[in-house]
């Protein structure tokens, strides 16, 4: 063994092929993480280009920046949780309650990752915003003057529209393991007497946490980033980070500033991705 | 390990005992199964007695595990009733059934240790800590996995899981225990042993009813009281053990059970008092023991290798001879296949004479009239 190492070390020191990973690492380099050192260098200094480590604190303890932290982590895990328990119940049925279509349903659910997370937004607008379907049917059925609904408006009209976008993507891991479950298994803790609820709880579940884990801390990640969702809904004082970021830098151009709230956005989102990558590493996929 | 599981543990008396005439019998009633427009179980009637052992066997696809789904409630009768004691359970889903059952891979759950397997069913029936604690122990002592509480499945052989695997359906008391092909994971040895364990753990509960189902004939002869047949859907036959394996009444059921030679004979005279009749096979006069045949009748001679004797004496009367094709020597078994006027016949014997005869040589083979068993040639089931 060893010799046969020896005889390959010279061949080794010729061979071309290490230097492939010179070009991707250099794209990378430049289209990533060069613009993120920019990011995280611009930070600290001012619009001016004047070294401005204050500037940091001020804006971390800002009342904007709190706010939009606030908004950012109650919808990003008020949805997670709504995606986990929709998605969990969705997957139970389709897994386990056989119905004619089940596999077709599970196919179109799927085709949802495929679409474009604004485009759900624009839909629930025209279905429960003010001039939607289901306010100008109330309106005219009970002749009211006003649109008696109006939660689409509000961080909870963000949430649904998180929960309809991403809970597809805790029914696809959810659906994989639970494929993996011993339908025996099943059929034998029925045989002993366990009722449907507690074979979830006891059997099934517990096949399932990795993929719950992995679900939704892939939901918390792309929640946390979410944009278009948020802007399309234009709730009044519903700001999040990405928004925040987005009005700083565009609109205010406050550069220094949105590079601030960016950074730690940034830090929260590679924790959420380093969650991720944990728990779908024990799920081996 | 054999020899002690399911022997010494004072507890399991006192529960045999306790259960001793508890058990129930199942009853199917004119039960047939469908798969959209595929029958796969005609209407089946049958029934199994409290505290008996019925091997279900027949090969695959035959309906045996459907059959076995539908007393568990996992399939759903077509038409019929199914009764298990005084119950009708055709309409009460598997977890009010009070059943056991073991099935070929086990299906423990892999998240829980032994302990909580076996307890299962129990907390899932709402039993107190205490019973529940007692009863894990008596199972687990029961299937000799007592030192094994605290391992998870994947920490145990093929063998220790089944064990596992039966404590945990003892551990609730079933009325019934269901067992589709609980040994064919294994390997022969040990399947070898856990049909003994099984035999034992009977003795030990004889209140308990068992559905076997196998396609290893020798599992169900040893193991069971009675044998129902299956072939496409049917019983093709059913009856005592012993009986069914002596007295085949169709050539499935001669064929399939301890795999009989049979001979075609055309019957001479019908039974006489002691039960035999009198046919030909060629130039050969045999006497056999006979049911309800009538003189010209064409019938079928059943033979059991083991029957057979290369040299005559004064109960094997019956001489028929043979070419020799081949020699099969197996150890403590010699396995002749000879060719009885187109009729292939197999010989397995213990004791052989020092010169064996070559193939192709004719040979003479003996037999008592008692050993054998006429059954009608054309019986479609
Ligand atoms: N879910 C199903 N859908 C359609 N057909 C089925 C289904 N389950 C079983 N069958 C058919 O029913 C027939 C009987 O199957 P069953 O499993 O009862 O056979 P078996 O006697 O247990 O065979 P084996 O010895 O191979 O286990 C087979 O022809 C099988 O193809
Ligand atoms: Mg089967």
């Amino acid at each position: 063994m060893s010799e046969a190492v020896a005889l390959h070390a010279p061949a080794i020191r010729r061979d071309p092929g290490k230097f492939w990973i010179v070009p991707p690492a250099a794209l990378l380099v430049l289209l990533f993480f060069y613009p993120l050192a920019l990011i995280a260098r611009q930070a600290f200094l001012d619009d001016s280009g004047v070294a401005n480590a204050a500037e940091i604190f001020r804006v971390l303890h800002s009342r904007f920046f709190l706010n939009a932290l606030i908004n950012t982590v109650t919808i990003s895990v008020a949805a997670t949780a709504g995606c986990l328990i929709v998605g969990l119940v969705l997957a139970l049925i389709l897994a386990f309650v056989p119905f004619p279509g089940s596999s077709f349903i599970a196919r179109l659910i799927d085709t949802f990752i495929a679409l474009p997370t604004f485009l759900v937004t624009l839909a629930f607008t025209f279905l429960y915003g003010s001039a939607g379907m289901l306010n100008t049917g109330l309106m005219e059925a009970f002749s009211l003057p006003l649109p008696p609904v109006d939660f689409l408006y509000s961080t909870w009209g963000v949430v649904l529209a998180e929960v309809t976008v991403y809970t597809p993507f805790i029914l696809r891991p959810l659906l994989a393991a639970f494929s993996l479950v011993d339908r025996g298994q099943i059929e034998a803790a029925s045989v002993l007497g366990a009722r449907p609820f507690r074979i979830v709880r006891q059997v099934i579940l517990p096949a399932a946490i990795p993929a719950l884990i992995a679900g939704g801390s892939l939901c918390l990640l792309l929640t946390v980033n979410e944009f278009g969702i948020v802007l399309f809904i234009g709730a009044k004082g519903v700001i999040t980070l990405p928004l925040l970021i987005y009005g700083k830098a565009i609109q205010e151009s406050a550069y220094q500033v949105a590079c601030i709230i960016a950074v730690v956005n940034i830090a929260l989102s590679l924790g959420l991705f380093g969650l991720y990558r944990f728990a779908a590493g024990r799920l081996g996929v | 390990m054999s020899a002690v599981a399911f022997t010494g543990t004072s507890v399991m008396d006192i529960d045999a005992a306790k259960i001793r005439g508890a058990g129930s019998n199942v009853h199917f009633d004119k039960v047939s199964v469908a798969y959209g427009a595929h029958v796969v179980l005609h209407p089946l009637t049958l029934d199994i007695a409290p505290g008996e052992i019925l091997a279900m066997i027949g090969p695959s696809g035959s309906g045996k595990t459907t059959a076995l789904r539908a007393v568990a409630g996992f399939v759903r009768p077509a038409s019929g009733r199914i009764r298990i004691g005084a119950t009708d359970v055709t309409d009460l889903p598997p977890y009010e059934r009070g059943l056991g059952m073991v099935v070929q891979n086990y299906a423990l759950f892999p998240h829980m240790r032994v302990e909580d397997n076996v307890a299962f069913g129990l907390r899932a029936q709402g039993a107190d800590k205490a019973l529940i604690a007692e009863r894990v122990k008596d199972a687990l002592g029961t299937v000799g996995m007592a030192t094994f509480a605290r391992r998870y499945p994947r920490e145990l052989s093929g063998g220790q899981q089944q064990r596992v695997a039966i404590a945990r359906a003892l551990a609730v008391r079933p009325r019934v225990l269901l067992l589709d092909e609980p040994l064919s994971a294994l390997d022969a040895q040990i399947r070898r042993n856990m049909v003994e364990e099984i035999a034992r753990l009977h003795r030990s509960l004889p209140g308990l009813t068992i559905l076997y189902v196998t396609h290893d004939q020798t599992e169900a002869l040893t193991l069971a009281d009675k044998i129902a047949i299956m072939r496409d859907g049917r019983v093709c036959s059913h009856g005592p053990t012993t009986e069914l394996y002596r007295r085949p009444p169709n050539r499935f059921t001669a064929e399939f059970l301890g795999r009989a030679n049979l001979l075609p004979v055309t019957i001479a005279e019908p039974v006489g008092s002691k039960g035999l009749a009198t046919a030909r096979h060629g130039d050969s006069v045999l006497t056999g023991a006979g049911r309800d045949e009538k003189a010209g009748d064409k019938s079928l001679l059943c033979i059991r290798p083991q029957h057979l004797s290369l040299t005559a004496d004064a109960e094997h009367t019956n001489r028929i001879v043979g070419t020799l094709r081949d020699v099969h020597w197996q150890g403590e078994l010699t396995h002749l296949v000879l060719d009885v006027d187109g009729t292939p016949v197999r010989v397995s014997a213990t004791k052989l004479p020092i010169a064996l005869p070559e193939p192709g040589a004719r040979v003479p083979l003996f037999f008592a009239p008692t050993d054998t068993s006429l059954l009608p040639e054309d019986s479609g089931v």
